[in-house]
């Protein structure tokens, strides 16, 4: 693997691990509860004197709170290190910004791979199927731990803008803003048959063992990487790749059989296997059913304005991409829409990019722009220097 | 900064400070920003561009990128206070619709829509007799996104159609000052560029009581619908 063309600043001031008191156990969807519950986070800035300057980003999917620091695994830069640093739009001179892993993650807080304390072993499948609910009710006891009523604003990409607007439907009085990119209110049909490849790819890899792997001291590497190159796919658009690969070929002429001929096919490969090496399978399970599981209108009679009634007071933004086809600017619009019908007061910008659901990783200024003119906005009107 | 736009001016005489503003077509923004700044006003733009709404959204106005004739359905009964609609109306697919939206999401609206029949327009299609092309409405016929045209008379019809209440009315010109007009005035479907109004909805009329059948079999004649000075026409 190359090496990381750039590190983040050194601009993380705290984080740690949050353990909860047994007495204090995450209650879930499911009806069942975690207990401890340990949550892994970073933190970016100061909190000010009338604790009123805390963001909480939300990771995606694969993603984790090294927001804006190097990934101890990797060693590559912080995931958002375009928009958490000075001058940039997440200014930690301005923000107390936190980053938490999600709960069913790997990098620290509690998952499949932690320590169940009734066994003495990994949870494996004996850990509970958890819900972006339960994940935003975790960041939740997580704010609280750190003495913050209100956050001045909630942001997430993907999955992450799927606790977003949870966190607008669970905790509205717990938020001043709120900005939600390129996600849905609902997993869609195609979004859950996307997944449940993946899903099969790593449960038909002989070495998952029935989800007790760990235990046997092996990994479903292979199963995990192909999961990964399938779901990489959907984060780009059919031109970007195109643009990237087009129909290059990695040598001079083909093979005549099943080698990486095609410099897309060397190029999907690594991606799965540089991802096996930060990322835990069961996790993956995890969280992509989580993402399934997620249908916000569901709990409010089918009608997803209703989800947020509460929210008038929270200003809203919402961000899309028009080449993204995984969560595309229909489902983005949808939330407006509903924002609008609840009374609520949101923005929302479709982006023009090329690049596809991944767009708000990348370099992208309008997107820059969008996302650090409604945050100086706000910020004025929450009195923020 | 240059003068402000005549119709924006007049807006800003209408609107009432700290209301809740809905303009649709804001463009970059330039009347969303006069409405925070000059009128207090919890303003929030409909813009159809996507340069647009990164610029809205840039200066830190509350914007949804979406589009007039399909948006408008989304927004709750009485969600604001007024709707603003600046010379777009003629460009909308079902200005009927439209208006009738307007005045359900906002108690008031301020709709300007430039005037056909306007006496330029007229000598210029009598005498050319090519579709008009002038300062107001710049375009040729081929290229203009003016798809429903109308005269001060026309929209008025429409008004009164809808059950709308003309609160105010001007009439303005390229660079003049707005001047207060009479919408019944003959004179003025020559004389107006285009106009602006502020409409509301009529008080909803009572129902006429049904008679109760106190005859058996007896049919009863039936009540008249409420009479309308034009057909509506669908």
């Amino acid at each position: 693997m190359a090496p990381a063309a750039k590190t983040s600043p050194e601009i993380e001031t705290g984080g740690g691990v949050w353990r909860f008191p047994a007495g204090q156990p995450l209650r879930l969807d499911s009806g069942a509860s975690l207990s401890p519950l340990e949550v892994a986070y970073k933190t970016y800035g100061h909190l000010n004197a009338d604790k009123s300057n805390a963001v909480l980003v939300c990771h995606a999917l694969t993603g984790d709170q090294h927001l804006a620091s190097q990934h101890p695994v990797t060693g590559k830069p912080g995931w958002w290190d375009r928009v958490v640093g000075p001058s940039l739009a997440l200014d930690p001179d301005r923000y107390f910004v936190i980053c938490a892993n999600v709960v069913g993650g790997c990098m620290g807080t509690t998952g499949p791979a932690s320590i169940d304390p009734g066994t003495g072993e990994a949870y494996g499948l004996a850990f509970p199927v958890i819900t972006i609910a339960d994940m935003v009710r975790a960041q939740a006891m997580l704010v609280e731990a750190l003495g913050i009523d209100t956050l001045f604003a909630v942001i997430g990409g993907s999955m992450g803008g799927m606790q977003v607007v949870q966190w607008a439907a669970d905790y509205p009085e717990k938020l001043f803003s709120a900005v939600a990119i390129a996600t849905a209110a609902r997993h869609s049909a195609q979004n859950i048959a996307f997944h449940e490849v993946g899903r099969q790819a790593v449960m038909a890899d002989p070495n998952w063992r029935g989800g007790a792997y760990l235990k046997a001291g092996v990994r479903p590497e292979k199963g995990l990487a192909v999961a990964r190159m399938a779901a990489h796919i959907t984060y780009v658009s059919e031109a970007a790749l195109h643009r990237k690969f087009g129909r290059e070929l990695q040598r001079d002429g083909l093979s005549w059989g099943f080698d990486a001929d095609f410099q897309v096919e060397s190029y999907l490969r690594h991606q799965g296997a540089s991802f096996v090496d930060r990322f835990d399978a069961n996790s993956y399970l995890y969280i992509t059913r989580a993402m399934d599981y997620f249908d916000l209108a569901g709990p409010h009679g089918g009608v997803l304005a209703n989800a947020f009634i509460k929210a008038r007071k929270v200003k809203f933004c919402v961000l899309s991409f028009t080449s993204d086809w995984l969560y595309p600017t229909v489902e983005n619009r949808a939330i407006v829409r509903a924002l609008n019908a609840a009374g609520c007061r949101a923005s929302f910008a479709d982006i023009v990019s090329d690049k596809g659901h991944d767009a708000f990783l990348l370099d992208e200024p309008v997107f820059d722009q969008a996302l650090r003119g409604f945050l100086a906005a706000q910020a004025q009107a929450r009195g923020l220097s | 900064m240059t003068a402000v736009r005549e119709d924006f001016a007049e807006i800003l005489r209408l609107v009432r400070p700290g209301s809740r503003v809905l303009d649709v077509g804001c463009g970059g923004g330039e009347l969303l920003e006069l409405l925070t700044r000059e009128k207090g006003a919890d303003a929030q733009g409909l813009e159809l561009s996507p340069e647009n709404v990164s610029a809205c959204l840039a200066r830190g106005l509350a914007v949804v990128q979406g589009d007039g004739d399909r948006d408008l359905d989304h927004f709750p009964t009485r969600a604001f206070d007024y709707a603003i609609l600046s010379k777009t109306l003629q460009q909308m697919r079902d200005p009927r619709h439209a208006l009738s939206e307007l005045l359900r999401i906002a108690e008031q609206a301020v709709v300007s829509v430039p005037n056909f029949g306007h006496w330029k327009m007229r000598l210029y299609l009598l005498g050319r007799g090519r579709m008009p092309e002038t300062k107001a409405l710049p375009d040729p016929w081929w290229s203009t996104p003016n798809i429903h045209l109308c005269t001060l008379r026309d929209f008025i019809d429409l008004a009164d159609d809808l059950g709308l209440r003309i609160d105010a009315c001007a009439a303005l010109s390229n660079g003049k000052p707005a001047r207060a007009m009479d919408p019944k005035g003959v004179l003025e479907n020559w004389r107006a560029e285009t106009g602006l109004f502020l409409l509301s909805r009529r008080a909803e009329p009572q129902p006429e009581a049904t008679p109760r059948n106190l005859f058996g079999e007896v049919e009863l004649p039936k009540a008249e619908g409420p009479k309308r000075t034009r057909k509506a026409r669908k």
